[in-house]
């Protein structure tokens, strides 16, 4: 039992009885972030903020929206967008939101692999963290599933009917999945659930491993440098600020983290107000029609990368079905970012312009990236599909020789140790 | 002699609390299933009697877009996939692109189906035949009744048809 004495304040009643000035040592003030880190390492924080942003705008649409399917669109269309009042900035922010929350952790990873912080003790951050991005899709699939136009009725057949490739299984996995022989008013609800609660809090629970899996292997910095950091921050608290290498969390990694956050959300509150029409397709406008597949159907711009390699394989391949090749690629696409810390075969953490092939290796994946971003959205017919296929074969082959590459580039980075 | 008690309590509680949680897991299983109400709804009956030569219908069985095609003289007969009603032959069918469950839809002036998602084609016979769909289109259980059609019935015609392919 700790010794409890007249408090002299609130702060010190709390103290004595919760440790908040130790607790907030451990967490903020005494959290060491190395100084050599640029703008890139504010992601983390732009995303803590985006994920609050859409809780919030969510608290208030989930008291007006109805998950059934007599009445979940009028619920969004009319009773949220046109009777509600601010009913329309909620579902802009959240649309939005949700968009931006992928630019982001696109960023937040290609930051972690450009740099290299992703090996040598820092493995379980990255493997959180592509799980963070399985589930964050996972959320971002059964949220545009909610509006039941069109776009949210389709999507959800095709996404679920992926699964009816599972050998065996498959057909009575997808009834099981959707609750009804097709997509219907017990899908709707079951993934309203999904999106409310149990992926929320599944998304809640990694970022806390997330941030803790961080606090052993400590921050990454631009160079790879290996700091001491209790050397580092004994300088820093016996008042050698500028001597020494890391600065704490509190308060003056935040305020940098702030003024990149600030930047950020003055660029998403004006695609807000100004832009969110990219994030509201038309075709989601028109109520869900299982008897009418709109013309043409494309993802989201965020997953069209790996939409593209599903389709990119149009024609069969020495007897094996188009079909299957693709989902097999869609399957490899999914889960190679998870390997990156084993096929990366250099131990060094060094940043990729010191690595002279894993450098190009860099900008080709990112390059490839954005042309299946692109092609995705494009109808796959004539020049089209081959732009695709040839795309999906170079994403393939480009985790391949990721291991060979990384071996050869060892020798410049420092060697196997 | 302490600890080997220690040890049988723990696995003791450790197997009970095991069976428990995969009990639970099968009825969580099974609280995701169709309902009783879901599976039982299902069977719809249509005429087919009207219905004049090349024409095409779209009807729905359990939520799901059912095909008919009329076949004319000039589409090719499919002994395994024509349903025979009368003198007449039909094309029927799960509107359902094999691929990943798309509408296609029907050109009668190709004579074919096309998917707009991913570009698959299929003949008036509902046999794929370009692009991704890796089978034909599925036709559901069917049982023909004078010139009426029974949707989720399974008659004699079409286990002939099933036997075949």
């Amino acid at each position: 039992m700790a010794e409890i004495t007249k408090a002299n304040g609130i702060g010190d009643w709390l103290d004595q009885r919760l440790a908040t000035k130790k607790l907030a040592k451990v967490l903020m003030s005494e959290y060491w972030i190395p100084k050599n880190i640029n703008f890139l390492w504010a992601m983390g924080v732009v995303l803590v903020v985006l994920f609050a942003i859409l809780i919030i705008s969510g608290i208030f649409l989930l008291m007006y929206y109805k998950p059934d399917i007599n009445l979940a669109f009028d619920s969004v269309n009319y009773t949220i967008m046109q009777e509600v009042d601010y009913g329309w900035l909620w579902r802009h922010m959240h649309g939005v939101a949700a968009s931006m929350i992928f630019l982001v952790i696109y960023i937040h990873m290609f930051t972690g692999i450009y740099y290299g912080s992703y090996k040598k003790g820092r493995e379980m951050i990255w493997l959180t963290g592509m799980a963070l991005f399985g589930i964050f899709s996972a959320e971002a699939f059964s949220g545009y599933m909610l509006p039941w136009g069109q776009m949210s009725y389709w999507a959800a057949q095709v996404i679920t009917n992926l699964f009816g490739a599972i050998p065996v299984i498959g057909d009575a996995l997808v009834v099981w999945i959707r609750g009804d022989y097709a997509v219907a008013d017990s899908t709707l609800t079951r993934f309203f659930m999904l999106h409310v609660l149990l992926l929320p809090l599944a998304i809640i629970g990694l970022i806390a491993v997330h941030f803790y899996s961080l606090r052993i292997p400590h921050v990454n910095n631009q160079e790879g440098e290996d700091i001491d950091f209790d050397k580092e921050s004994e300088k820093y608290l016996a008042g050698n600020k500028k001597e020494s290498k890391v600065v704490p969390f509190w308060p003056v990694f935040l305020s940098k983290d702030f003024f990149v956050t600030g930047a950020f959300l003055t660029f998403y509150f004006y695609l807000v107000f100004y832009h969110f029409n990219f994030a509201m397709d038309p075709i989601n406008f028109e109520p869900a029609n299982p008897m009418k597949t709109p013309a043409h159907i494309y993802p989201e711009w965020y997953f069209l990368w790996s939409y593209e390699v599903l389709r990119g394989f149009f024609f069969d391949i020495a007897g094996i079905a188009a079909m299957n090749i693709g989902l097999v690629a869609f399957g490899f696409a999914n889960v190679i970012f998870m390997l990156l810390p084993f096929l990366d075969k250099d131990p060094n953490v060094v940043p990729a312009h010191k690595r002279p092939k894993f450098r190009i290796w860099f900008w080709v994946l990112l390059l490839d990236l954005m042309i299946l971003t692109v092609y995705g959205k494009l109808p796959p017919t004539g020049m089209n599909a081959w732009v695709g296929f040839f795309a999906a074969i170079t994403f393939i082959g480009l985790w391949v020789a990721l291991p060979f590459i990384t071996k050869s580039d060892a020798k410049v980075t420092g060697g196997v140790k | 002699m302490a600890v080997k008690r220690r040890d049988f309590l723990g696995m003791a509680f450790g197997g009970f609390a095991a069976v428990g949680g995969v009990i639970s897991l099968g009825a969580m299983k099974k609280t995701w299933d169709p309902l009783p109400s879901v599976k039982a709804a299902g069977f719809t009956t249509v005429d087919l009697s009207p219905m004049t030569d090349g024409e095409f219908r779209m009807i729905t069985w359990r939520g799901k877009p059912i095909f008919i095609l009329k076949k004319t003289a000039e589409m090719k007969k499919n002994e395994n996939r024509d349903v025979v009603v009368g003198n007449a032959q039909y094309s029927v069918m799960i509107g359902l692109c094999t691929h990943l469950g798309c509408i296609p839809t029907w050109k009668p002036k190709e004579l074919k189906f096309k998917c707009a998602c991913h570009g698959g084609e299929f003949d008036a016979s509902g046999v794929n035949t370009f692009g991704p769909p890796p089978r034909p289109m599925d036709i559901p259980p069917f049982k023909i009744d004078g010139t009426k059609l029974v949707l989720g019935e399974i008659g004699p015609e079409y286990k002939k048809l099933v036997a075949k392919a």
